[in-house]
C-alpha cells in the first residue's frame, strides 16, 4: 500500500530525514516511535504533502502512485489522512459544512455527483454514534473553542467520515487524559479494517496499550534504528529513549 | 507542491467578473452634460410637480458651489460631470399588464442573472421592483401589499400616487446640501424605489429590488426613500449586478429611511456592480449616502450590506438615533480584489438616551485592493446611558493589498459606553494545509474560510439572500464558475 524508499528530506538545508524506509500493507498498524526531535511529525507531513520540506532524495509510492508528484488534496482523495497533531481553528465554518465540502471535493475528484444531503446527514449521525461523540460538535465551528480532547475526537471522526485507506496518526495521544485517550483508541480501533493501514506516531506506549501495532519502528535522528514487534514499545518504555541513543 | 503560495492565491483571486453581458434595448436619453436644462428634461419626462423641479433645481445650485471630497483612502482619475449622461431610460411601448409584456429581452438579462421575476414570483413569494438602469419596469405583488395599505412602488411612480409623502420625508435624513454626491443625486437623480409601510403593519414578506446599470456612459442615480410609520415592521432587499464596461460609470444613489416609534426596518444589500478588469480598468464608481433615521422613540434600524463590487466603494450607511431607546445596526462584508477600492463603514449618531448602536465590519482583501473602514460613533451631550459595540475585522489574501481602519468616536456625556475592536488576520498557511489534507482545494478552501469569516454578518441576511450573497463570496474571491 505504502512503499518509501531513501526518503531524505531537509528544511532550510537542515537535513532532518536521513534516508527512511518503509513498507506498509493492507490491514497492518505501524506504530513510529522516538524521541522529540527525530523526524517523526516530518514524516507524516511529507507523506501528507506539507510543501515547507524538501524532498532531497528517495520516493513514496502510494498504491502503485507516485505521492510526491501529487498535490496536497488529490493525496487525500487517494485515501492518505492525517491526524493533526495541532489541529487548526476554521472560524465560522461548522464542521457539517467542513465535512460535506470535503466529502464532495474527494467525490468529486473520483468522478462522483456530490453525497445527496439526506444520506451524508446520516452518515454523519452513524459515525457520531460510532464513535460515541456529542451531538453538538457538528455544528460548532472547526475546533474553534475545542479543549485539547475535542480536537483529537474531532479529528477521528473526520478519519471516520472519510474513510481513507491509510490514516496517519501525529502524536494523537499528546495532551490527552486517559478517558479522552480511550475514546480516540476505541474509535481507531473501530476503524480498522483488512484493506485499510494506519500510521500512529507517538512518543510514549501509552497509546500502544489501547491501539495495538504489528510493527513498531524506532525513530532516531532521521534513520529507521530498529523495527519489530508490540514488544519493541515495551522494552523502550522500560529502557527509556537513552538505550537507544547509547546504541546508535 | 512546490508551488509559491502567493502564486495560489493570485490564481485563485483573478477571478473574471461572472455576470459580464449586455443588453441590447433602445434607449432614450439625454444629451450628454449637466445644466438646469438637463435637470429640467429630467423633470419633465417623469411630469414631477413643480416643487420637485425647485428641489432638483435647488440642489443642482448647491452642488455647484460644492467641491468633490477628498479625505476618502480611494483614487481615481477626475471625474467629467460633463461627460456622463443623466437620464436614459427603456423606451416605452405601452402600459404593462403582465410579465408577458415585459420586453423579452429584459426578462433574458434577468434569467442570466438567475434571478427571473417570472420565478422570484412564483417561488419565493418576494415582490420584486426591478430597475433596470432609471425607469422601474415591473412592481409585482403590488395587489397583495396594497390590500395591506403598504405602498412599494418606483419613486416616480410615488410621486405622481402619493405627493404629499413623498414631499412631507423627501431630503429630511439626507438634505440636498449634505455632501457632494448627494447634492448631485437629488439633482439628477432618476429614479429609484420608494415604501411606506402605515402604522402597525408588519409587511408579510421581503420588499426586494434589483438594480442593474445597463446603458454604456450612463450615470445611475437611485433614489430610495423607506418610511416605517408608528409600529411598523419592514425587511427591505437591494441586490444589483451590472454588465462589462470599459468605461468608469459613475453611481451616485442616496437611501433615506425614517422609522417612527415603535417602527423597525431592516435593510440588506449585495452590491456587485462591475468592479473593473484585472488591471484595475473600467468598473463602477460607486459613491452612495445611506443614511437612516430613528425618529421616535423604541424604532430600530438596521443595515446589512454585501459589498464585492464596483471599482471604488464610497459608502457609509448611518444611523441617527434621535428617539430614545432607539436601536442602529450596521453589519458588512466587503470584498475588494485586484484593483478594487473600497472607503466603507458607518456612522452611529447618538442623540437619544438609552440608545444602543452595534458595528460589524468584516472587511476582505485581495489582489492589489485597498480596503477601509472608517466608521463615526458620536454621543450627544443629550444621549445619556448610550452604547456602542464596534468590531472591525480585516482578512488580508496575499501580501500586496492593504487594510485600513479609520474608527472615530465622540463622546459628550460620562454615562455613555462605547466599545471598539479590531483585528487582522491573514489565511494561515495551516489553514489552508488542514483543508487540503482533507481533499479539499485551495481554491474551495478560501471560498469556506472567507464564508465562515464572514459568517456573522451573512446569518444577519433573510435566507434566500445569504445563500447568493455566500456564492458571490467565493465567486468573486476564486474566479471558478461552474
Amino acid at each position: 500500500m505504502l512503499s518509501i524508499k531513501n526518503l531524505r528530506v531537509s528544511i532550510e538545508g537542515k537535513e532532518i530525514l536521513k534516508g527512511i524506509n518503509l513498507e506498509v500493507r493492507p490491514g497492518e498498524v505501524h506504530a513510529i516511535m522516538g524521541p522529540n526531535g527525530t523526524g517523526k511529525s516530518t514524516l507524516a507531513a511529507v507523506i501528507a504533502g506539507r510543501d515547507i520540506f524538501e524532498v532531497e532524495e528517495g520516493e513514496i509510492v502510494f498504491n502503485g502512485k507516485n505521492l510526491l508528484e501529487m498535490p496536497v488534496e488529490d493525496r487525500a482523495s487517494e485515501g492518505i489522512f492525517l491526524s493533526f497533531q495541532y489541529p487548526v481553528e476554521i472560524p465560522g465554518v461548522s464542521i457539517t459544512n467542513f465535512m460535506r465540502t470535503a466529502v464532495n471535493e474527494q467525490r468529486k475528484y473520483h468522478g462522483l455527483d456530490p453525497m445527496p444531503a439526506n444520506e451524508f446527514l446520516a452518515k454523519m449521525e452513524e459515525k457520531k454514534r460510532m464513535l460515541d461523540i456529542h451531538a453538538k460538535l457538528a455544528n460548532r465551528s472547526v475546533n474553534e473553542g475545542f479543549s485539547g480532547g475535542e480536537k483529537k475526537k474531532n479529528e477521528i471522526f473526520q478519519l471516520a467520515m472519510l474513510e481513507p485507506t491509510l490514516a496517519i496518526l501525529d502524536e494523537t495521544d499528546s495532551g490527552l487524559d486517559i478517558d479522552a485517550l480511550k475514546v480516540v483508541a476505541n474509535g481507531v480501533n473501530k476503524l480498522r479494517r483488512p484493506d485499510n493501514a494506519f500510521l500512529v506516531i507517538t512518543h510514549y506506549q501509552r497509546l500502544l496499550e489501547y491501539i495495538v501495532p504489528d510493527i513498531v519502528h524506532v525513530l532516531f535522528d532521521g534513520r529507521i534504528v530498529r523495527s519489530g514487534g508490540k514488544e519493541l514499545a515495551m522494552e523502550l518504555e522500560e529502557k527509556g529513549y537513552e538505550w537507544i541513543r547509547s546504541e546508535a | 507542491m512546490e508551488k509559491d503560495p502567493n502564486n495560489i492565491l493570485d490564481e485563485v483571486t483573478q477571478g473574471e467578473y461572472k455576470y459580464g453581458f449586455y443588453t441590447d434595448i433602445e434607449m432614450e436619453t439625454a444629451p450628454k452634460g449637466l445644466s438646469e436644462d438637463t435637470i429640467r428634461f429630467i423633470s419633465a419626462k417623469k411630469n414631477e410637480p413643480e416643487w420637485l423641479l425647485e428641489y432638483r433645481l435647488n440642489a443642482y445650485r448647491k452642488w455647484l458651489g460644492m467641491t468633490e471630497p477628498t479625505w476618502a483612502h480611494l483614487h481615481h482619475s477626475p471625474i467629467n460631470y460633463q461627460d456622463i449622461i443623466y437620464y436614459a431610460a427603456p423606451k416605452k411601448k405601452k402600459e404593462l399588464a403582465s410579465l408577458d409584456e415585459v420586453d423579452p429581452e429584459l426578462i433574458e438579462t434577468f434569467n442570466k442573472l438567475g434571478i427571473s421575476l417570472e420565478e422570484q414570483k412564483r417561488l419565493t413569494g418576494v415582490a420584486v421592483d426591478a430597475v433596470i438602469d432609471s425607469v422601474s419596469v415591473k412592481t409585482t405583488f403590488s395587489e397583495t401589499l396594497e390590500k395591506q395599505g403598504i405602498i412599494f412602488c418606483s419613486f416616480s411612480e410615488a410621486v405622481q400616487k402619493v405627493p404629499e409623502l413623498v414631499k412631507q420625508y423627501l431630503g429630511t435624513v439626507v438634505p440636498p446640501d449634505d455632501n457632494y454626491f448627494a447634492a448631485l443625486n437629488s439633482a439628477v437623480f432618476s429614479d429609484g424605489s420608494f415604501c411606506y409601510i402605515p402604522k402597525g403593519v408588519r409587511c408579510p414578506i421581503e420588499l426586494s429590488t434589483y438594480f442593474r446599470i445597463n446603458a454604456a456612459n450612463t450615470g445611475q442615480f437611485e433614489r430610495t426613500l423607506i418610511i416605517g410609520d408608528e409600529g411598523s415592521y419592514v425587511s427591505y432587499m437591494e441586490g444589483c449586478t451590472a454588465p462589462m464596461r470599459d468605461e468608469n460609470q459613475l453611481h451616485a444613489a442616496i437611501v433615506e429611511i425614517i422609522a417612527l416609534k415603535d417602527a423597525e426596518v431592516k435593510y440588506s444589500t449585495v452590491q456587485n456592480w462591475y468592479p473593473g478588469n484585472k488591471l484595475g480598468e473600467g468598473g463602477i464608481y460607486n459613491f452612495v449616502t445611506k443614511r437612516g433615521i430613528c425618529k421616535g422613540n423604541n424604532s430600530k434600524i438596521s443595515w446589512t450590506q454585501v459589498e464585492t463590487g464596483s471599482a471604488i466603494t464610497w459608502k457609509y450607511p448611518s444611523v441617527v438615533l434621535m428617539g430614545d431607546h432607539s436601536v442602529g445596526e450596521f453589519y458588512s462584508v466587503a470584498v475588494t480584489n485586484n484593483y478594487q477600492q473600497a472607503d466603507t463603514g458607518s456612522k452611529m449618531i447618538h442623540l437619544g438616551k438609552n440608545t444602543k448602536s452595534t458595528i460589524i465590519s468584516k472587511g476582505i482583501s485581495a489582489g492589489y485592493s485597498n480596503n477601509s473602514y472608517r466608521g463615526l460613533v458620536k454621543m450627544t451631550k443629550r444621549a445619556e446611558n448610550a452604547r456602542n459595540f464596534s468590531q472591525c475585522d480585516s482578512l488580508l489574501l496575499g501580501d500586496k493589498c492593504g487594510a485600513h481602519t479609520f474608527p472615530y468616536i465622540k463622546t459628550e456625556n460620562k454615562t455613555s459606553i462605547v466599545e471598539h475592536e479590531a483585528t487582522t488576520s491573514k489565511i494561515s498557511d495551516d489553514q489552508l494545509f488542514y483543508c487540503n489534507q482533507r481533499g479539499i482545494s485551495t481554491e474551495s478552501a478560501i471560498g469556506l474560510i472567507v464564508n465562515g469569516y464572514a459568517r456573522e454578518v451573512l446569518k444577519q441576511l433573510p435566507m434566500e439572500f445569504a445563500v447568493e450573497a455566500q456564492k458571490l463570496l467565493s465567486i468573486s474571491l476564486e474566479g471558478s464558475v461552474g
